[in-house]
């Protein structure tokens, strides 16, 4: 640690004003301020009572994504040789699925984080961390049989287009991450959606049908699951690689919760609109999926992933704590109303948190109209209530 | 007397500015912003888009011809109804005639062309242009937000059919050893959203190299 630090402190006079490297000054501000807590940091007395900065906040969120990660790896490598019908061991399941999944992250990262800098580089603005969340996010909303190149073209669409061209980190209106799906989802349609691509390498002869897809094909009175509830649960269905383990992601929730990265509001909220949502779409029950009990959409598809990782994203959440109620409750009900009621679209977590991205600032606009309001309402009253007095 | 006042050519440095601004430094949808509608909607092809900026061309020049050449005889306060009557006059003409040579083409434009009646750019130029102009600078006028028009209708076609589809006029370019390679044509760029992100991007791309042409806030 030590040597590493002397070893900056004596290459950093070639990146200041003047030096050498002038140019990628941001380039070694980044590297620097990833390594050692910066100077700059807050101790006392300011309106920001924290002592870490971004690149913790956002290092704490990667580390609540491990737990999906790693499930992912395995799951990706289980549900490949499970569709083959062959018995292997835990660590042949590990290695396949890491095959498929670690150049998908390498992939997303580079990709991804080449664009961040040079964009830092030509503004002359110091690289923003917030990519090192989306560049794990991206692999993990992800189907394991993408084509790499896919990955890149969409990651490179939604740092360019998703963030940069609204001036980068803490200025984007979408999601990152979810852009970058949501732009496979409408350019690849074959290769996100349909029964082929949940497995990796699927063998023809097994459905592997996921959970959404039972729901979403089922007809007459009840849907007919190929899952059972705790397989769901626990993640042993296909899907997405990152999302399926709902025990995986709560111990993420936890962590993110605790340290108070993640806003329990929003994950409540979401919870309770898809319950609310879920209980009054069963009291209707007019077909099969609309029988389903309302607690099969926590467990289903990117419930969880999205609840706790995409809706509680800082940036682009509703910002006051009472909007963040309203705009988790709303994503939870679109949730349930996507899936159920729009045939073309299985899953509808990813749609019902970008749309809701889009209305957080209005949500926030009526959240503070509403308090100016009342706050004027108390002091008209009060002026009333002293002239009163005064009079007397 | 007469003779003593010099002539205008026609195709003074003036008038040849009316025919070239509107395709760079007043281009009527990336500057003025108007015509967005029609150009998200008939750009997944190039063969159409060419079509409708071509009927565009000719309804903008010949109606700022006609209205510029009425221009004194309109009352003010009903000119948006005389403008509308040239205007649709000319649209039904045009469309007559699409349908009679290029029919696959009027099919696929259906109703778009009809709408150029409504297009901004129209009623944008006549109002902006042909109720205070001479009636050969009005027409060059609309010659050039034809063109203006065109131009960015023509590169957003060009990119949407090219790789929302691998074609271009209907000819496949991109060659099957890249499908086989694992290529696929991006959907996305048949949708309508698309087109505004490559309109969005042509904006971007055009502030960058004219600094006179970002806002100042």
């Amino acid at each position: 640690m030590k040597s590493l630090r002397n070893y900056l402190d004596k290459i950093k006079p070639q990146f200041q004003k003047g030096g050498k490297y002038e140019k990628l000054h941001s380039t070694f501000d980044a590297f620097e301020t990833f390594l050692f807590v910066p100077p700059h940091t807050t101790h006392v007395g300011s309106h920001i009572r924290d002592a870490i900065d971004m690149k913790r906040t956002m290092s704490i969120v990667v580390i609540a994504l491990i737990p999906a990660l790693l499930f992912g790896i395995w799951n990706v490598g289980h549900q490949h040789f499970l569709s083959h019908a062959m018995d292997v061991g835990f660590w042949d399941k590990v290695g396949f699925g890491a095959l498929k999944v670690l150049p998908i992250v390498v992939v997303s990262y580079v990709v991804g984080l080449s664009i961040e800098f040079a964009f830092a580089q030509y503004r002359g603005h110091e690289v923003n961390e917030g990519f090192l969340v989306s560049g794990m996010l991206i692999p993990l909303v992800l189907p394991p049989d993408i084509p790499l190149w896919m990955v890149a073209v969409a990651t490179a669409f939604a740092v360019i287009i998703g963030k940069e061209v609204f001036g980068g980190t803490g200025m984007n209106i979408l999601n990152p991450a979810l852009t970058a799906r949501a732009f496979l989802f409408f350019a690849y349609p074959a290769f996100m959606s349909g029964d082929k691509v949940w497995i990796a390498e699927k063998a023809d002869t097994f459905s592997g049908a996921t959970p959404l897809a039972d729901a979403a094909i089922a007809t007459g009175g009840s849907v007919e699951f190929s899952h059972s509830l705790s397989d769901m649960f626990w993640g042993f269905i296909p899907g997405s690689i990152g999302e399926t383990s709902v025990v995986a992601i709560l111990i993420g929730a936890v962590i993110l919760l605790v340290t108070g990265v993640g806003s329990w509001r929003i994950m409540l909220s979401v919870i309770l609109g898809t319950t609310v949502a879920g209980l009054l779409v069963n009291l209707v029950g007019s077909n099969a999926y609309t029988n389903v009990p309302f607690y099969y959409h926590f467990l289903m598809g990117g419930f969880a992933f999205g609840t706790v990782f995409m809706a509680t994203d800082p940036v682009t959440a509703a910002q006051t704590n009472r909007g963040k109620w309203w705009f988790g409750f709303f994503i939870g009900v679109l949730v349930v109303i996507v899936r159920i009621f729009n045939p073309a679209y299985p899953e509808g977590v990813m749609l019902a948190i970008l749309l809701m991205n889009v209305f957080a600032p209005l949500i926030d606009h009526y959240v503070v109209e509403s308090n100016i309001k009342r706050r004027l309402k108390r002091a008209k009253a009060n002026t009333k209530l002293q002239t009163k007095v005064g009079a007397v | 007397m007469k003779d003593t006042k010099i002539k205008e050519p026609l195709f003074s440095a003036k008038n040849r500015k009316l025919l070239t601004a509107p395709l760079n430094k007043d281009n009527p949808i990336t500057v003025q912003v108007l015509g967005i509608c029609s150009a998200l909607a008939v750009t997944a092809k190039l063969e159409p888009a060419i079509v409708m900026a071509v009927s565009v061309t000719v309804v903008v020049a010949f109606s700022n011809l006609v209205v510029s050449l009425l221009r004194n005889t309109i009352p003010p306060r009903i000119r948006i109804i005389v403008q509308l009557v040239v205007i649709a006059a000319l649209v039904i003409v045009v469309d007559q005639i699409l349908k009679a040579y290029v029919y696959n083409v009027s099919k696929q434009l259906s109703v778009f062309v009809g709408l150029i009646i409504t297009n901004c750019i129209v009623m944008g130029r006549l109002e902006a242009f042909a109720m205070s102009h001479k009636p050969w600078e009005s027409f060059l006028d609309g010659i050039g937000n034809g063109l203006g028009y065109g131009l960015i209708l023509v590169v957003v076609a060009v990119f949407r059919e090219l790789f929302g589809s691998g074609t271009l006029f209907g000819y496949h370019i991109i060659p099957q050893s890249f499908y086989d390679a694992g290529y696929a044509n991006n959907g996305f760029f048949i949708l309508p959203p698309m087109a505004l992100i490559l309109v969005g991007l042509i904006i971007w791309f055009q502030r960058s190299k004219n600094a006179d042409l970002v806002d100042k806030s």
